[in-house]
């Protein structure tokens, strides 16, 4: 009698701490002192740890904005690295408070996923990488081609449509992690390694033994805006989450710098800059956050632009052109709505 | 209306009343527990908007799938694509199966050939491979295939019997008629191919595997009390006979039921594919999983393929041992 | 002249057996010498990548090992305090080894491996004056063998109790024993693990859900404990009935009667079918890579994967970690065949 007592006992203290609710994700996140980020689990430009643990790349260095943003301190996130095949789920389940993991945004995924993508990060198209030694100048002529290609990612898909489209009947070997897929293409299993374009560069320059052995095919084969999602349910972490990003590259537009955003939030009398620095409207207020939340951002990361140039841009080993992800008035897709 | 009798026995104390709580609690636990799991889940789903059920199945898939034993075209529904994944898993299980027995009973046999060098060729053969594990063997061949094999263009040769980074290459019957294989540009053109994927996990399976049956086999050989063959022998039955009369059938009771838990291994152990990319059920679960977002739905489709498999597999393999078992009275 | 008889009896008893000498001994003329040609005499040695390129495909580099052997046994744990989980691991070894000798099999092991595992988790996470490293970070040996010792030490006791259970008179505990064990063995270990590291965070409340570690470690004592269980049900059977009958008459109830007359006796059976089942337990955590924990399997692909230099000598890698599970496996392979010698006859 006494041992059913005390299971029962046992069954309700376990029930009770799980009935309560679970708190708004910004009040999880400040109790917590960490932002908890789901990143790729390697890809070098957008995510990657060294030897140490550390981590870089332009993904990483949003999920460091949002940390500085919300906890006034970029060194307090919590990196989760996900395969493509786990991402959405570890987000669904509260495991990570944000996606950032070069994630395509389509009707699919924001419809039926239980998420919400924040904006775009890079905007990509997906390509084929392939030997120089085979001599292929275009996609097209890959006819009855095995391609490597990672799962659980738009790529597997949309390398299917063009395959279909343009009668190439290319055989897919689909892998769960990107390392077993870039391996296979090393190795000379497939004749090609497809995924985004970006991603292409990353793989060739970082992890070929000579990046001039291996060439991007000039065709681009769909789009991929890539960006950070959030959980659905929770409206207010959507808005930080987005008006992070958005401030990031309102910064880049208006000249706020890494080196500079201190000095411009003391001594500016631009109105733009200084809303953006908080010095006259209390925007942070609105958003739940302190005053000068875009200040400890650009501080920690810099602005959009340094972002990119420091990550993937042509000085870095990537050497990706800036192509669509330069500002709208320097003939880009990066427009950001305005902070006010 | 009770006897006195009967109250009596529904004391606290009672073994039967303890016995009845116990089970109360037990299933109560049970129910709990999968009520909080259930509950929680559908909470989730419904606060985040997620979508769920098996409708997705009807849909089209959108993929194509690398190698598939049935018609398979990427605007087929996504329960065909389940079940080419089911094919390929059952394909390499059943082939897997197959060798492995071969193998694992010759190599049982050899463990008492005359000869000492073949004797210690099989231990050393079964220490080996039992003591490495399959996912690393699996990678192991995997990597042997794509790495060491050469290039497409310039495959080695064993009449047409092709092999190169697309796999193991034979003739075959297409289309009315023999096909050979020969190089193309970028895959073996004509014949038919066995994928790197497929041989790879095929040998993991095999070489794996064949080392517990190989010992299974051995263990049902040493089993047979020496009288038996002695005594076969001095009825005069040549050697062939002795195994197939004597040796085989009493061995047989003790080496079924251990291996038909080495044929589930193999159905089971062919999971890892997922790990090296050849499309099993598992892969294309992980694939569709990602595409519709149904995790709930499509891990459980994993589970139940291996359950049904497993349990008609055990059910045959009782039928057989069955067949097998001595007739007792 | 001894030898000579054992020749003749051994390697030319009949023509099938001399055939096969004949046929080993040309076998090993034409490839031994370029086996260890490539195993040895070509091989480099040193953890130079220039001279491994110019030895491919004649010889062996197994300077990728010399290079890369700290991020292969460790995984990615910080490079300055790799000294914890080195010595966490022979801590865990060492009590391991321990309780295989029967002489130290007292009660002493209870408190002992109590200790063990609590420096062994201060030492693997810190704090207390250690730096604090996030499990994430785990991996390579100390990953594996923590992995295996804990789920056969979880797995053990629960599946004594489902053992019984599958036993017992009550037909719901009976019932649902059954369709525990049954359910577990027919799915792959690969379908628990994902449950474990992709499903089971939506089956709990939002942000309740325990580290992937921790949710693998369950999944893994659950899975096994369902094939322990079958394992100890055979030594449950294989005590007489006679036993249980003698043990109701002097009047001792259902717990007493498996703790003093039955356990002891089917424990002591299936000790070599347990340690069997560590075996396979040890292999098998090799499966923990493909939800992304780096295990010793894990740990190789990620230290030869991202570096162009060195991701051509993977063989080599993968024969060395193969090496490493066979010494480990293959000793408690022995270990358990000198139980079993043990058993039968104590």
């Amino acid at each position: 009698m006494n041992k059913t007592t005390v299971s029962l006992a046992i069954a309700l203290a376990l029930a009770v701490p799980f009935g309560a609710h679970a708190g708004k994700t910004l009040d999880s996140i400040k109790q917590k002192g960490q932002v908890a980020c789901g990143v790729h689990t390697g890809l070098s430009g957008f995510s990657q740890a060294d030897s140490q643990g550390n981590w870089d790349g332009i993904d990483v260095d949003y999920c460091k904005a949002l940390a500085a943003a919300v906890l006034g301190d970029a060194s307090k996130v919590k990196y989760v690295p996900l395969t493509a095949a786990q991402r959405f789920t570890a987000l669904q389940s509260g495991e990570i408070d944000i996606l950032s993991r070069n994630t395509t945004w389509t009707l699919t995924r924001d419809a039926s996923l239980g998420l919400n993508f924040i904006g775009t990060v890079y905007y990509d198209g997906q390509g084929f990488l392939v030997p120089a030694k085979s001599k292929v100048k275009s996609a097209k002529a890959m006819k009855g081609a095995t391609v490597c290609v990672q799962s659980g990612t738009t790529t597997e898909k949309n390398l299917t449509d063009y395959s279909r489209a343009n009668k190439l009947d290319m055989k897919p070997v689909v892998f769960e992690k990107i390392e077993a897929a870039t391996g296979a293409y090393f190795s000379g299993r497939c004749a090609a390694f497809t995924t985004d374009a970006s991603g292409l560069a990353s793989v060739r320059n970082k992890e070929a033994k000579n990046p001039a052995d291996h060439v991007i095919l000039p065709e681009l084969i769909s789009k991929e805006p890539l960006g950070p999602a959030v959980r659905r349910g929770d409206d207010e972490w959507f808005a930080i989450a987005k008006w992070v990003l958005f401030g990031l590259i309102e910064a880049e537009e208006y000249d706020i710098t890494q080196a500079n955003v201190e000095k411009l939030a003391a001594e500016s009398t631009d109105p733009v800059v200084m809303r953006i620095t908080g010095k006259s409207e209390d925007t942070g207020k609105l958003l739940g956050l302190d005053k000068d939340w875009m200040v400890k951002a650009v501080k920690a990361v810099g602005n959009y632009g340094e972002m990119f140039e420091r990550n993937v841009g042509p000085k870095t080993p990537l050497n990706l052109p800036r192509g669509l992800n330069n500002q709208w008035n320097k003939g880009g897709l990066q427009y950001a709505p305005p902070i006010r | 209306m009770r006897r006195p009798s009967a109250r009596k026995r529904w004391s606290w104390r009672s073994q039967a009343f303890r016995g009845l709580l116990w089970q109360v609690v037990a299933v109560l636990l049970v129910g709990f527990a999968v009520w909080f799991l259930a509950h929680n889940t559908l909470e989730n789903m419904r606060a985040r908007g997620i979508q769920s059920g098996f409708d997705f199945l009807k849909g089209p898939a959108g993929f194509d799938i690398g190698e598939s034993l049935i018609p398979y075209d990427a605007l087929d529904p996504y329960w065909k694509a389940f079940l080419v994944g089911i094919l390929n898993t059952l394909r390499v299980a059943i082939i897997g199966i197959g060798v492995a027995t071969l193998f694992g009973t010759l190599l049982g046999i050899g463990r008492f050939s005359a000869n000492a060098i073949v004797r210690g060729l099989c231990y050393a053969y079964t220490e080996t491979f039992r003591n490495v594990p399959i996912l690393l063997q699996l990678l192991f061949w995997y990597l042997v295939f794509t790495e060491v094999l050469p290039p497409v263009a310039e495959p080695v040769s064993v009449g047409p019997f092709l092999l190169s980074k697309a796999g193991f290459s034979f003739p075959w019957w297409v289309e009315g008629r023999w096909s050979v294989p020969a190089p193309g540009a970028f895959s073996m053109e004509g014949g038919a191919s066995a994928t790197p994927e497929f041989m790879a996990v095929l040998m993991g399976l095999v070489f794996y595997t064949s080392a517990f049956i190989g010992e299974i086999v051995r263990a049902g050989i040493a089993a047979v009390p020496k009288g038996q063959v002695e005594a076969a022998s001095a009825l005069g039955l040549p050697r062939g006979l002795q195994v197939r009369k004597v040796i085989l059938p009493q061995a047989l009771r003790v080496i079924i039921p251990p291996l038909t838990s080495q044929y589930l291994n193999i159905t089971k152990n062919s999971s890892l594919a997922v790990a090296i990319g050849y499309p099993d059920v598992v892969s294309i679960a992980n694939t569709s999983l990602n595409n519709t977002g149904r995790a709930v739905e499509c891990i459980s489709i994993i589970m139940l393929v291996y359950l049904v498999t497993s349990l008609s597999t055990a059910l045959f393999m009782n039928w057989y041992n069955k067949r097998v078992a001595i007739q007792e009275r | 002249m001894k030898k000579k008889s054992w020749i003749r009896k051994n390697l030319f008893a009949n023509a099938w057996s001399s055939l096969a000498t004949i046929v080993f001994a040309v076998l090993v003329v034409a490839y031994l010498p370029g086996l260890l040609n490539w195993m040895v005499v070509q091989a480099v040695f040193g953890p130079n990548v220039d001279a491994c390129q110019a030895a491919r495909g004649t010889g062996a580099c197994w300077g990728v090992i010399a290079e890369k052997w700290r991020l292969i046994v460790f995984g990615r744990y910080p490079h300055l305090e790799q000294w914890r989980p080195a010595l966490a691991t022979v801590l865990l070894l060492g009590l391991l080894f321990a309780s295989c000798v029967r002489k130290f099999w007292t009660l002493w092991l209870v408190p002992a491996w109590i200790v063990v595992w609590v420096v062994f988790f201060w030492l693997m996470h810190g704090g207390l004056g250690l730096s604090v490293v996030p499990t994430d970070q785990w991996g390579g040996l100390p990953l594996t063998i923590m992995l295996s010792t804990i789920a056969i030490a979880g797995a053990f006791p629960l599946s004594i109790f489902v053992a019984l259970g599958r036993r017992s008179k009550l037909p719901a505990i009976r019932t649902l024993c059954t369709v525990y064990i049954e359910l577990v063995r027919g799915v792959p270990l690969v379908s628990i693990l994902f449950m474990a590291s992709f499903l089971f965070p939506l089956f709990m409340p939002v942000g309740k859900s325990p580290d992937v570690l921790i949710r693998v470690i369950v999944g893994l004592i659950l899975f096994w404990a369902a094939y322990l269980a079958e394992t100890v049900r055979g030594g449950l059977q294989a005590i007489p009935k006679g036993q249980l009958e003698a043990a109701a008459s002097v009047g001792l109830g259902y717990w007493q009667t498996q703790r003093k007359v039955v356990l002891p006796q089917a424990l002591a059976i299936v000790v070599p079918a347990v340690v069997n089942t560590f075996i396979a337990i040890f292999k098998d955590t090799s499966l923990v890579t493909i939800v992304s924990l780096y295990e010793l399997t894990g740990a190789l692909s990620i230290a030869l994967n991202s570096d162009a230099n060195w991701r051509p000598f993977k063989i080599e890698g993968y024969l060395f970690i193969a090496a490493l599970y066979f010494t480990f496996c293959f000793a408690m392979s022995r270990y358990s065949l000198w139980v079993e010698k043990q058993v039968h006859h104590g």
